[in-house]
């Protein structure tokens, strides 16, 4: 593996806009999105559904399912820009490199091969060794995620797993070739709570060992808070909020993340009524101008329907909202 | 609780499903018949006017609870009461659609649960319809304007076909139609999981609010315990078909006895414990078809003993909770703090 400098986050991605021309015309289902991922830190991407988080992920790795295509930006990936990358460079980047989790484990796996074999054959295809060798490695990685009686299980089929088991055994799949960055997608939607509640912590566990990078694709509020470093808000392909786990959901500055926030409910949180957006995230078809937010915005003024505002540091975080370039404004005076 | 001021009251319910293979397959492999156990011995009270909900994980039987209740399938044992009706005496159609009309129910799929060729309008007025609760075109159309005003949407929207409404809105017609009958009682079963969390709210508030306004009575299920807190007066938990634990809501949030509860409780990803190092709880729910012997908890639970391995444990008062555990009888639990924090309560994974 080639050392990068200490400066260089481990992903970087740049105004990346994805399309999927239609017959209509073209929808833009993520519009000019830059962030980064560093080295062994987990990043969680949040969004209602339709917000294009999945996208970006699969943009990232170039499992866009046609006609969906990157239209603009970069993604750099250790230096490199990857987004440019023919079919065969970026089959040998996924899986080596960067692996993926999805949500649903038993479409992730053949049912027609024993999870052995599945292992094995993804292992000697980023790592020099006999088939022996793989079948040991494969034991191993069992074992590290935690599935007991691993050389008995070795050779089951995947029917023969249970959900939580499946899952682990998809994240073995994802760790066999030491990868530096793991894009994990809705990893814990599909699993019961206290499932959820052990899966969570294997990943966060075999990060904090591997120092593997995650970015964490989810909806769900909970399993951000407690795995992620720093998250991203997604709302209609944008990233309206980005920052530490704490500050967003603490005290989170765009109206967006705000109501996101207060309408999830907490337990032992006694409020009579949640605080609630009105309206629904619109379609990518008519996406209004200026801030995609305005027409539920509770705090919308003239201004943001004119323009689109772009990511601007607000406190710890960075939000994109012409409030604060207003609250800026006013503080630093000249412009 | 009295009894009395019960709406609602189940005792015993049990449903079995029959898994067993074809009779051939029986006679030839000697193999005897097969039962699955949904429900087993379920008895709880829900309060007039109040929320009661059940949780579990997925298999635990408490949508098949909700269904038993409404009548979708018939109690295998077990007895519901409803309004101090025996729901098992009424026989004939003319008896049971008077009680049918007072309970409704609201469906997790917005999109499976409508007809997608019936205009809005027509779906909403079929309960209006069927109970011939109103009669004549206008009138029928006033009150399904009505009910639409009712759940947030325009009495225009009356028109439109299903699938021109998003999720939540789905959700709101679902809601209009179960109101459709005036109905008493709701039994909603996930009525907001296949929802986005800030429509959920949208949702969760609108339920409140119509709760208030005509003095509903909920059954809600949901596997979601942040929900669950939020909508409810009462809890109930259930595991592998039985109810372990049951109590007013702020009783069982903040001290809960029974060690699923409190496995429950502490597996949930919450937004207040960021960076939270988490213990969670080994194995997995088994399969009902073959349930551990005496307590079905008792592979998981790290309390367990030779009792809990032998015997069935019954829903025992315990301060304001109905616990069905052994270790909280014989005072062998530990004490949980009121922020719900278990102290070491968890085997480690």
């Amino acid at each position: 593996m080639s050392q990068t400098g200490n400066t260089q986050p481990l992903l970087r991605v740049e105004n990346l806009r994805v399309e999927f021309p239609t017959r209509r015309g073209t929808l833009v289902a993520v519009d000019d999105i830059s962030f980064h991922i560093d080295e062994g830190e987990v990043l969680g991407v949040v969004g209602e559904s339709g917000a294009g988080k999945s996208l970006t992920g699969a943009a990232i790795i170039g499992l866009l399912d046609p006609p969906g295509r990157i239209a603009d930006g970069q993604v750099i990936f250790n230096g490199k820009r990857i987004d440019n990358f023919s079919y065969e460079q970026m089959r040998r980047l996924r899986g080596d490199q960067i692996a993926m989790v999805f949500q649903d484990p038993l479409t992730s796996l053949n049912p027609l091969y024993t999870i052995g074999k599945q292992l094995t054959e993804t292992i000697r295809t980023h790592v020099s060794v006999d088939e022996r060798g793989a079948r040991t490695r494969a034991i191993e990685l069992l074992n590290e995620v935690g599935i007991p009686a691993a050389e008995r299980r070795v050779g089951q089929f995947p029917h023969q797993f249970s959900g939580g088991m499946r899952q682990r055994v998809v994240i073995a799949l994802a760790l066999a070739a030491n990868p530096r960055l793991i894009i994990a997608d809705e990893p814990t939607t599909a699993l019961d709570v206290s499932i959820q509640a052990q899966i969570i912590s294997l990943l966060k566990r075999l990060c904090r060992e591997h120092g593997t990078a995650v970015m964490l694709v989810t909806h769900d509020m909970g399993v951000i808070a407690e795995t992620a470093d720093r998250v991203a808000v997604m709302y209609a392909g944008r990233i309206v909020e980005v920052g530490p786990v704490q500050d967003v959901i603490k005290r989170a500055q765009h109206p967006y993340t705000h109501g996101l926030m207060g309408s999830i409910p907490v337990i032992r949180h006694d409020v009579e009524r949640l605080i609630q957006i009105d309206g629904a995230m619109p379609r990518l078809t008519d996406i209004p101008s200026g801030c995609a937010f305005n027409p539920r915005c509770p705090r919308v003024f003239e201004y943001c329907r004119v323009e689109r505002p772009e990511l601007m540091d607000v406190g710890a975080t960075r939000a994109a909202c012409w409030l604060f370039d207003e609250a800026r404004e006013q503080a630093g005076g000249a412009r | 609780m009295s009894a009395n001021d019960a709406l609602v009251s189940l005792s015993d319910l049990s449903k079995d499903f029959d898994v067993s293979p074809p009779f051939l397959n029986r006679l030839i492999e000697r193999q005897d018949r097969l039962l699955l156990k949904a429900v087993d011995g379920v008895s709880i009270d829900i309060p007039r006017g109040r929320t009661f909900s059940l949780v579990g994980e997925s298999g635990c039987g408490k949508s098949t609870v909700a269904r038993l209740v409404v009548g979708l399938y018939t109690p295998t044992r077990g007895r519901i009461l409803f309004d101090d009706i025996d729901m098992a005496t009424l026989k004939t159609q003319a008896e049971i659609e008077p009680v049918r009309k007072r309970m409704q129910m609201i469906f997790q799929d917005p999109y499976a649960s409508l007809n997608p060729r019936w205009r809005v309008s027509d779906i909403i007025a079929e309960p209006i319809r069927a109970h011939k609760l109103l009669s004549g075109r206008d009138t029928i159309a006033r009150r399904v304007g009505e009910l639409l005003v009712q759940v947030g949407l325009a009495a225009a929207d009356g028109v439109k076909f299903p699938h021109e409404f998003s999720g939540g809105q789905r959700q709101r017609i679902s809601i209009a139609r179960a109101l459709a009958s005036q109905p008493e009682f709701l039994i909603c079963d996930e009525p907001t999981s296949a929802l986005d969390v800030s429509v959920q709210a949208q949702i969760l508030n609108l339920m409140k609010g119509l709760q208030r306004q005509f003095g509903l009575t909920y059954l809600f299920i949901s596997h979601d315990l942040a929900v669950v807190y939020h909508i409810s007066d009462y809890v109930g938990v259930m595991y592998l078909g039985r109810v372990v634990e049951w109590s007013d809501k702020r009783a069982l949030f903040q001290r809960p006895w029974h060690p699923y509860t409190r496995m429950l409780l502490d597996a949930i990803p919450d937004l207040e414990m960021t960076g939270r190092q988490r213990i969670p709880v080994a194995g997995e729910v088994p399969n009902p078809i073959h349930p551990p012997t005496g307590c079905h908890f008792h592979p998981r639970c790290p309390y367990a003993n030779d009792r809990c391995r032998n015997e069935v444990p019954t829903l025992v008062h315990k301060e304001s909770s109905e616990v069905a555990c052994h270790a909280v009888l014989e005072d062998r639990l530990p004490e949980v703090t009121v922020s719900g924090e278990p102290a070491n309560a968890t085997a480690v994974c």
